[in-house]
């Protein structure tokens, strides 16, 4: 993996006058784990809509490498290497867990290649591998519809798996979990990264101290403190925002 | 499953033998019975069309009725010009309503449609093309959901109106009719009517095989994956537009198919074919049926048809009631329609 | 010669204040012989009195009488009056005045004149007409008498009209040049004609002509402007009203009820019931139209209220499904309409107030019924605005619009809410039937027409704003009819169509977009 930057620069979204994103400038190096925090209302999935491509910015750089994003829609920069996690677990309904990882594993988007598309042994090995990993190896016949909130949130990891994005967007993954949920989950996105590059929008500061990475803290659309969790904690802006005067 | 479509089709390919028997013969079929199951053949891939579109890719399109109707039209120019000399004016090239409506010569659009395989690659090319203009707006604007409905809606409106003007030079509001003869085969004879039968028959069987092949595909897949969660498709890399364009022009050259098919076996194409209402009671077929699975679409046509027959000779004040009826009770009560029923008497729950 | 002098005399006489003297001395002529009778004809014709008029009449009916005084009597009937002061004569022994060819034509043409001064509106239109068409210089006194004591704009305008032309027509330079400037202040098509008519006689003038038909053309296409632009907004009133329901049960809710057009047809209905109803009480019948607009939101509201309970409720976020549902239900409604009703067309007469049209500034003329619509259709949007953002209901409304969920925690029945919304909805969509029942054949499937030109004025205003549907309504139905002419109303509406598909692919969200999160949903 040839490993490629994020790069954000001067980056602003404006809608009806509301600044969504304001001057935001940000750097994601290959292979490192950034956890985004802020409270609501700063920005973090505007920003996130941003580099999928689901918004245009109004000004600024989105780059990914050399790929400018604000020049490509959502499929063009999903099949860049781009993947994203949604809030809410989506994952199709109708599908089998198999079928929802086979559409994601990499391969031709094209209708026709996919009309044409075969199932090699290589790739029935491979969504094996992603099912045992997620855990739904006894699921993986039964449609995604019925499986429970939880599973559901695993088949969609085990998607961004098999997609195997060089970049992961992570929205807010431990919204309204236990805490021995969110501690499995932290875990679970620890390994994922391996040498991909994730960022993870959070709120929830106690998930990102058990990341233990370097965090970014987002208010009212621009960058406010940047480094480690103990730095930005201790930043009177930060606390500041976080607590109020 | 698969035995019983074969013996669907094999006792439907039985009706024109069975209507060559003599009259006084115990299993003679009458000529009544034929032509209704032809046009039902007819409907029925185009319900099959349509459940592509709305079961599988989540398109209910409001407008299939025009895909329809165009297709009917493409032929409809093929069998008026195979009239020739023989029209009540008797005029060497231009059909009858031209001459009355003064017509000095052919418009370019008619070239071409003297040669049947010209008027038969019409059949599917004018719809698809209209599919794909529509389709490629709407989807690109990434227009779904009632929106999308209304707008395939406003667009058969909107060729019902110009259709019904003499200028286009598509016959007005009386459209085409006295049609002659068809692959050198007078119309309106048991063997036209039996060889029409047959085509239709045929080309259910190879409407429904392509269906089923291509939602066996991962592509089938990709449609219902569309269907479900739209966005996650996008992000997961898939030019969903892309993909609703392919089947939704795929769709619409299938119903073109089913017009061009019904229209020798009426003998009249006009205008109110393009009627919204046309359009949406195909949505009920297969809705009726059960959407999302082919034989439901195939099963819808023929039933909610079967019975629309029925009650307009029986009763027909009542039957505009049963078809809202159906639209109330199918929606509230039975989302997948009568294969969901089935399946759940097949697995002993009661329904 | 004679015609110089009675021209003198007719002039002088008005200035001479010897009018009565006038017409009584051309009055005695009418006893006398036949030429002194066609000459005394003409010069009552000439002097513009509107008392001649009966006495002429009677002359020429053979009703006027001489008695042996030499007084002349007119008789009404059975009875006799004296022409000159028209108090009752018990005289016998008179006699018919007779006449010959002569004097008729002469009466003839004496009447049509005086025509001019008749006490009955429409005869002195009709006489102006006659005038403006003849174009002879020997009426520009007459028509100036009568100017005099004209008081009827309308009237006067035309008299103004057939002055200037019959200026045109006369001999000298100056008159002519008066009559140009003065038709080449009009905006009449007639005057347009009669200037390019003596643009040949007149090579000398021919300037000052193509001017004023410039200038006439500049009016006339004001005036063509200003009709077309009232008709776009005639249409855009339809279109408002049929959509403002919509707008709500749509935009608010986000249901698409395709039996809205039925809603409408049944508001159409209840005007007709109404109207049959209150045919016997003559206290209430006039009334039966401001009635129906309460009964037909009473109707429509309480079929929406019984459609979102029975059955809308239980398919709320899946909506292909209602699409269908609704569909299903117009269907049904409008097949009940036609069996209880008749499929034919039902009568629903105007009342007098709505009939007959108006004539505004340039000769635009605008029909009253139009009017009203165009009227009450603001009205209905003003009462929705003050309904939705004024009272209690209408702020539940919003509530549950923007987070259900939240609203129901704070008590909001929002079962109750959705209910009552939709209700509204459907009740608007009856008043929109009052309206169109004016307009459009009273027919079971009215309202099928409407559905697709609604939806396509919320989506274009832009959905959840009742401001974006006034203007969505108002720019379709303006543009609809600045189409037409050139492209015909079928086409022009395939246009308009299209050009949505279009504008909606620039913006889709139409014009009054609610961006930001809310938009998302």
């Amino acid at each position: 993996m040839k490993g490629r930057a994020l790069y954000l620069d001067g980056v602003s979204v404006v809608f009806d006058g509301f600044r969504a994103l304001n001057n935001l400038s940000l750097i994601v190096e290959p292979g490192e784990l950034r956890a985004v925090i802020g409270p609501n209302g700063a920005g973090k999935t505007t920003m996130m809509d941003v580099i999928t491509g689901k918004t245009r910015p109004t000004a600024g750089t989105v780059r990914f490498g050399e790929a400018d994003l604000t020049r490509l829609d959502e499929p063009a920069i999903a099949t860049l290497g781009i993947g994203r996690k949604f809030q809410k677990p989506t994952v199709f309904d109708h599908l089998t867990v198999f079928e929802n990882l086979e559409l994601a594993l990499k391969a031709p988007r094209g209708a026709i290649a996919c009309v044409k598309w075969r199932l090699s042994g290589e790739a029935r090995d491979r969504i094996a591998r992603v099912t045992e990993e997620v855990g739904l190896l006894a699921r993986a016949h039964d449609p995604a519809g019925i499986l429970s909130h939880g599973q559901r949130q695993w088949l969609e990891i085990g998607m961004l798996l098999a997609q195997d994005p060089e970049l992961l967007l992570v929205d807010e993954p431990v919204a309204g979990m236990t805490d021995a949920e969110t501690e499995r989950t932290a875990a679970m996105l620890v390994g994922i990264a391996g040498p991909r590059s994730v960022v993870v929008v959070e709120h929830d500061l106690e998930f990102v101290r058990a990341l233990g990475r370097r965090v970014t803290v987002l208010h009212e659309g621009s960058v406010l403190s940047e480094g480690s969790i103990d730095h930005v904690q201790n930043d009177p802006r930060v606390i500041e925002v976080y607590l109020g005067r | 499953m698969r035995a019983g479509l074969g013996a669907a089709v094999g006792l439907l390919a039985l009706l024109p033998a069975l209507n060559a028997l003599p009259t006084d013969h115990a299993l003679h079929v009458s000529d009544f019975i034929v032509s209704v199951t032809g046009k039902w053949i007819c409907y029925a891939i185009l319900a099959l069309s349509l459940d592509l579109a709305w079961g599988y890719a989540g398109i209910l399109s409001l407008g299939h009725g025009a895909f329809f109707a165009l297709g009917g039209y493409a032929i409809g120019m093929h069998l008026m010009r195979l009239i020739g000399p023989r029209g009540a004016y008797g005029h060497p090239v231009l059909p009858d309503f031209m001459v009355f409506l003064g017509y000095t010569q052919l418009p370019w659009f008619w070239r071409g449609f003297e040669y049947f395989p010209y008027a038969a690659l019409m059949v599917l090319l004018v719809p698809g093309a209209l599919a794909l203009v529509v389709g490629f707006l709407a989807f690109r604007s990434r227009i779904t959901g009632v929106y999308l409905s209304i707008l395939t809606q406003a667009m058969t409106y909107a060729l019902m109106l110009a259709f019904f003007r003499n200028d286009m030079g598509f016959g007005g509001n009386n459209g085409f009719t006295d049609f002659k003869e068809l692959l050198g085969m007078p119309l309106a004879t048991p063997r036209a009517r039996a060889a029409l039968f047959y085509a239709s028959l045929v080309a259910l069987v190879a409407a429904f095989l392509i269906c089923s092949v291509l939602t066996r595909t991962k592509y089938g897949r990709v449609l219902t994956a569309i269907r479900d969660a739209e966005s996650r498709a996008r992000f997961l890399g898939y030019d969903t537009a892309r993909h609703k364009l392919f089947a939704f022009v795929l769709s619409a050259m299938l119903a073109g198919l089913a017009g061009a098919l019904y229209v020798p076996q009426v003998g009249i194409i006009n205008p109110g074919e393009f009627n919204p209402g046309n359009s949406i009671e195909a949505v009920i077929w297969v809705a009726v049926g059960g959407r999302g699975t082919l034989v439901g679409a195939v099963l819808g046509a023929f039933s909610v048809n079967a019975l629309k027959t029925w009650l307009t000779s029986a009763a027909p004040d009542l039957w505009l009631f049963a078809l809202g009826g159906l639209f109330v009770v199918v929606t509230l009560f039975l989302p997948r329609g009568l294969i969901g029923v089935f399946d759940r008497l097949r697995k002993g729950r009661a329904p | 010669m004679r015609r110089i002098a009675i021209l003198l005399l007719v002039l002088l006489a008005p200035l001479a204040g010897h009018a009565q003297d006038a017409f009584e001395a051309a009055l005695a002529g009418l006893g006398g012989g036949f030429a002194q009778q066609a000459e005394a004809a003409e010069r009552l014709g000439m002097l513009g009195d509107p008392r001649a008029v009966p006495i002429l009449r009677a002359l020429s009916d053979g009703r006027l009488l001489r008695a042996g005084d030499g007084a002349l009597l007119v008789r009404e009937g059975d009875r006799n009056t004296f022409a000159l002061t028209g108090a009752a004569a018990e005289i016998s022994g008179a006699e018919p005045v007779r006449i010959n060819n002569r004097v008729r034509a002469a009466l003839r043409g004496a009447l049509g004149r005086l025509s001019l001064v008749s006490p009955d509106q429409a005869e002195r239109l009709a006489a102006a007409e006659a005038v403006f068409r003849s174009r002879a210089a020997e009426n520009i006194p007459l028509l100036e008498a009568a100017l005099a004591r004209e008081n009827v704009a309308r009237i006067r305008e035309r008299m103004e009209l057939a002055l200037a032309a019959s200026r045109l027509a006369a001999g000298d330079e100056a008159a002519k040049r008066a009559g140009i400037a003065e038709l080449g202040a009009s905006a009449s098509t007639e005057a347009r004609a009669v200037l390019l008519e003596s643009r040949a006689a007149a090579p000398a003038l021919a300037a000052e002509i193509d001017a004023a038909v410039t200038a006439i053309d500049r009016r006339l296409a004001i005036r063509h402007a200003a009709e077309t632009f009232f008709q776009g907004l005639s249409l855009g009133s339809v279109l408002l009203l049929a959509a403002l329901g919509l707008a709500v049960t749509f935009g608010v809710m986000g249901v698409i009820n395709m039996a809205h057009g039925e809603f409408v047809m049944l508001g159409a209905y209840t005007t007709f019931v109404m109207q049959e109803a209150l045919r016997g009480i003559p206290a209430l019948a006039p009334w039966s139209l401001p009635l129906s607009v309460p009964a037909a939101f009473l109707v429509a509201a309480a079929c929406g209220a019984v459609l979102e309970r029975g059955l809308i409720r239980h398919l709320y976020g899946r909506p292909l499904e209602t699409l269908l549902l609704t569909f299903g239900v117009g269907m049904m409604i409008q097949q009940a309409v036609r069996l209880g009703f008749g499929a034919q067309n039902r009568e629903v007469t105007s009342p007098p107030w709505m009939q007959g049209t108006l004539e505004l500034a340039f000769g635009v003329t605008v029909t009253q019924n139009r009017l009203w619509i165009l009227v009450f259709s603001l009205l209905v949007l003003g009462l929705t605005v003050a309904a939705i953002h004024l009272t209690r209901f209408g702020l539940e409304m919003r509530a549950v619009t923007q987070n259900r969920r939240i609203a129901a925690a704070m008590g909001i029945r929002t079962g109750r809410v959705d209910a009552f919304t939709f209700a509204f909805g459907s009740g608007i969509a009856g008043i929109a039937g009052v309206a169109l029942s004016q307009i459009d054949n009273v027919s079971p499937n009215l309202g099928s027409g409407y559905i697709i030109d609604s939806f396509m004025v919320v989506v274009f205003g832009g959905v959840g704003s009742l401001a974006g549907t006034l203007v969505g309504a108002m720019s379709l139905g303006v543009v609809n009819k600045v189409l037409e002419p050139y492209a015909g109303v079928v086409l022009a509406k395939v246009f308009v169509l299209v050009a949505i598909m279009l504008f909606i692919q620039r913006r889709p969200r139409g014009l009054f977009a609610l961006r930001g999160r809310a938009a998302e949903q």
